[in-house]
């Protein structure tokens, strides 16, 4: 008999996989501009850092907020006590409304219908409790976000099938690409409880079209199976089109009701604060708010975090101003990325959301496979010493793309970033025409040589 | 369409002890606005010390706002590296020796911060057990166990007997029974989780107890779970020994240090310093995998860096802590001793306790017959015609009919009296 149990030693966690051990190498050697300008940039966060000053200037004027007051008197002793699983209705009722200021007040939100959790990863793993059993199965498009391995599979004993997209069509959810994931599950026996989307999309920064948002409504429809929409960066979109969220195609295709499809979202990338542990799952099921509520005792909102929020997001002039400033850093911090890595020949999928940039670098690996990846990944935080987080870790399908966060760093260190990565691109270029001209002389196979001190992707479940 | 687990009772929320709830919310007691309304006595909150805390507010209101020194240090907000806020850990595990007499040490890198006690003792089933198999539990235990023990665990429990003959301790011969009883439903037994101090009965535990649980886990080789939330609540003889401090007693780490990597602690600050609102909860092990597993599942269920940030500003004032604990531990007596006299003179006795926020009352004599029947009716008579939601011992699966508790330190002295008199009156009839 086991001492612990199979979840406790197993690896499903997923943090043996390279999004992890990047941070990890990141945490030995961490860039500081004065004290170790040599240190490791992370750029595999997403992370918003761009818009605090705003959120502090709001806390000099709102000290009652922070101080647990209101209107002068003290309510820390309510506050203290406060561990309804219903949540705050002050904060419920605020954040229903910034959830709907941030879609353009096109779709309106319930209170009700809102479940409070402790961050996105609470509510992701939650829902997969109430609508699916072990060994059931989700759809999820690919590439992904790493930590929906753990979410989503580690404790809930849940399956993910991964619902193939590629390059060649900008990474668009196409209906074959469904039915083929679908078939999938049916081959492996598995039976398919939901899709998981993620919009605006981890790790691609672009936000869903409509066909594809209808596609998924009918496909869901059809077979009767739930959607879950995880929008937690609806906040970070800076550019057009304009983000629709599942609940505006539900309106327009008139099924606004429908409750099979529930809404993940949360404050850590809209607001950047992470460390508040502020998330929320949204039906329109009662059966799941009830059944959601009752499991989000295990992981509730410290009532002291809901106090001052639920003032932050009543005050209406704020929303709207941190709302539309927020949108401008991030546009202006995304296109200084954007043309700083085309100074380096490298090429970014066109994004008009997110903290990050989905960066084609295939045209910088050795040969068109995962292993290339890995040494151009490996070469990239040990030699260029930046952090960025390769497409194989996202579970992507073609080799050669890497996730690179513009948000979480200074002005001064993303420069920096840029200038070392045009740096090492040049190297392998000159590199690059050294060793085909040797080739050419001498018809002899070079061979890269990598430092290799970690598991290799293959070990990982699945790509 | 959903999950089994979403549409099942496993969360064990129809039980009495959420219903008298449900009828208090209803028709709330308020001393003015409200006087013949239900009073609250089944919810172990602790309301006595808020001044306390509110004073040291008032005088670090740079804590409160994440400020140090005048600045700004919002970007705390950023916070939510799982390993917790190494300065709150800090003084998180100097408070809990402090609570224990400093006769044990705890090592802050085996401290796993969990959102509340609930969260924590869920992470470490998860750890522990696999769907299937069970944990051994000392009646009458916390109706919210059925909860977080085993709902989304798969985890069963078997429960160990315990009865009013012996002042409901735990004895060998219990343990063995019902591991028995598990091997017959064959369940296999990964541990025994025993709340010490007792919540329902608000007693610590015997040195003979800790005594046979030691022996009982090394012969059957499972993990002892202690759940030690009350530990600040002892506000009387005898003290409160700790399961870390009967471990080096028995020189465990030496002797045996299977058992030593199979003990693990939980705890929060939801009793002690009266904050359930906050979700502040840990776990502590010696065991390494135990604790590092715990702390990737804490991902699940992490505390707030605003509240880390506030409390380790909090608990880092010595002087601050010292003259909580004492004073925390005075009133609750003193609460504790209004409640036994009142209760006697309407004729009923608790079980002798020294911990905890609750007494345990004997009202067997007041049965129609000796069922649970008769308690549930009794219960109903108590919460719809005296006004006061008591907790019906069936809904903490005590083993015998009769026993009640009844919580004191979430009311006022006056609030304390009035329920007092009505059970009197009650109670003459």
């Amino acid at each position: 008999m086991g001492l612990l149990s199979r979840k406790a030693t197993c690896n499903s966690h997923g943090q043996d996989s390279s999004y992890f051990l990047g941070w990890l190498e990141y945490e030995k050697n961490p860039y500081h501009h004065l004290h170790n300008p040599n240190g490791i940039i992370q750029m595999g966060l997403a992370e918003n850092q761009l818009s605090f000053d705003l959120l502090e200037t709001w806390l000099a004027k709102n000290p009652e907020a922070v101080g647990c007051k209101r209107d002068g008197q003290s309510i820390f002793r309510e506050l203290a006590l406060f561990q309804d699983y219903h949540g705050l209705p002050a904060f419920k009722k605020a954040l229903v409304d910034f959830m709907a200021e941030i879609r353009g007040n096109k779709v309106s939100f319930e209170p009700n219908n809102i479940v409070l959790t402790a961050g996105a990863t609470s509510a992701n793993e939650t829902l997969m409790f109430c609508l699916a059993e072990h060994g059931d199965a989700f759809l999820l498009p690919t590439p992904y976000y790493p930590g929906f391995d753990r979410d989503l599979k580690w404790r809930t004993g849940v399956q993910i099938v991964p619902i193939h997209c590629t390059s060649s069509n900008c990474f668009r959810i196409t209906a074959s690409a469904i039915e083929e994931a679908y078939q999938q599950a049916q081959k492996k026996n598995l039976t398919v409880k939901g899709i998981l989307i993620t919009n605006p999309s981890n790790p691609l920064g672009t936000t869903m079209t409509r066909p594809e948002l209808n596609l998924l409504i009918n496909f869901i429809t059809d077979k009767q199976i739930h959607l879950i929409s995880d929008e937690i960066y609806s906040g970070t979109v800076f550019n057009s089109p304009s983000f629709i969220s599942i609940m505006e195609a539900l309106k327009d295709m008139n099924m606004e009701k429908n409750n099979r499809v529930h809404i993940v979202y949360s404050l850590s990338k809209d607001l950047g604060l992470p460390g508040f542990r502020v998330g929320a799952i949204y039906s329109n099921d009662p059966t799941v708010v009830s059944a959601a509520v009752k499991m989000s005792s295990f992981g509730l909102v410290s009532s002291q975090t809901q106090y001052l929020l639920s003032v932050m997001l009543s005050d209406k002039k704020f929303r709207n101003h941190y709302i539309v400033k927020n949108q401008n850093r991030l546009l202006k911090r995304q296109r200084k990325l954007v043309s700083g890595l085309e100074k380096s020949g490298n090429r970014c999928l066109e994004s008009n959301a997110g903290l990050f940039c989905w960066v084609d670098m295939r045209h910088l690996l050795s040969s068109d496979t995962f292993e290339a990846e890995m040494e151009l990944w490996e070469r990239i935080i040990y030699d260029v010493k930046l952090n960025i987080s390769p497409g194989s870790s996202c579970h992507c399908n073609e080799p050669g793309w890497f996730r690179v966060c513009f948000a979480n760093m200074s002005e001064d260190a993303l420069e920096l970033a840029m200038q070392r990565l045009k740096s090492f691109v040049g190297s392998i270029k000159k590199h690059n025409h050294q060793e085909s001209e040797k080739l050419r002389k001498e018809s002899h196979i070079g061979k890269w040589i990598f430092r290799l001190s970690f598991q290799s992707f293959n070990e990982q479940d699945q790509r | 369409m959903l999950s089994s687990k979403a549409s099942c009772n496993s969360h064990g929320e129809d039980s009495s002890y959420f219903l008298g709830w449900q009828l208090y919310d209803n028709n709330p007691f308020h001393g003015v606005v409200n006087p013949t309304g239900i009073i609250q006595m089944g919810l172990a909150e602790n309301q006595l010390s808020f001044d306390l805390v509110e004073s040291w507010l008032r005088k670090n209101l740079d804590a409160m706002g994440l400020k140090k020194d005048g600045e700004s240090v919002f970007r705390e907000a950023l916070f939510q590296d799982y390993h917790g806020l190494p300065a709150f850990k800090k003084e998180l595990v100097e408070y809990m020796a402090k609570i224990r007499g400093n006769k044990v040490t705890f090592d802050p890198n085996n401290l796993v911060l969990a959102a509340g006690a609930t969260s924590a003792n869920e992470t470490l089933i998860f750890c522990l057990v696999d769907p299937g198999q069970a944990i051994l539990l000392p009646t009458p235990y916390y109706p919210g166990f059925n909860r977080d023990l085993k709902w989304r665990t798969g985890v069963e429990i078997v429960p160990v007997h315990c009865w009013s003959s012996n002042g409901f301790r735990i004895t060998m011969s219990a343990l063995e029974d019902a591991y028995q009883s598990a091997q017959t439903l064959n369940l296999k037994v990964k541990g025994v989780l025993i709340t010490n101090p007792s919540n329902r009965l608000g007693t610590t535990m015997t040195r003979e107890e800790r005594s046979h649980l030691i022996t009982f886990a090394i012969a059957k080789n499972i993990h002892i779970i202690s759940d030690e939330v009350f530990a600040g609540t002892v506000f009387d003889s005898p003290g409160f020994i700790s399961i870390m401090e009967a471990a080096m007693d028995r020189s465990l780490e030496n002797e045996n240090p299977g058992l030593w990597n199979r003990i693990h602690i939980v705890y929060s600050l939801s009793k002690d310093l009266g904050l359930p609102g906050f979700r502040v909860g840990m776990i502590y092990s010696n065991n390494e995998t135990v604790v590092s597993a715990a702390t990737r599942m804490s991902s699940f269920g992490l505390v707030s860096s605003q509240t880390q940030y506030l409390l380790s500003n909090m608990l880092a004032n010595k002087k601050f802590t010292s003259k909580y604990m004492k004073e925390n531990q005075k009133r609750l007596k003193r609460k504790k001793e209004m409640l036994v006299s009142g209760l006697r003179t309407s004729g009923m006795e608790c079980l002798k306790s020294n911990a905890g926020l609750f007494c345990w009352v004997d009202m067997r004599h007041l049965l129609s017959s000796n069922t649970f029947e008769a308690e549930t009716k009794l219960w109903k008579t108590i919460l719809c015609e005296v006004g006061l939601n008591m907790t019906a011992g069936e809904s903490c699966h005590c083993s015998e009919p009769g026993w009640l508790r009844v919580c004191f330190a979430n009311k006022s002295q006056a609030t304390v009296q009035i329920a007092m008199r009505r059970l009197r009156d009650f109670a003459e009839r």
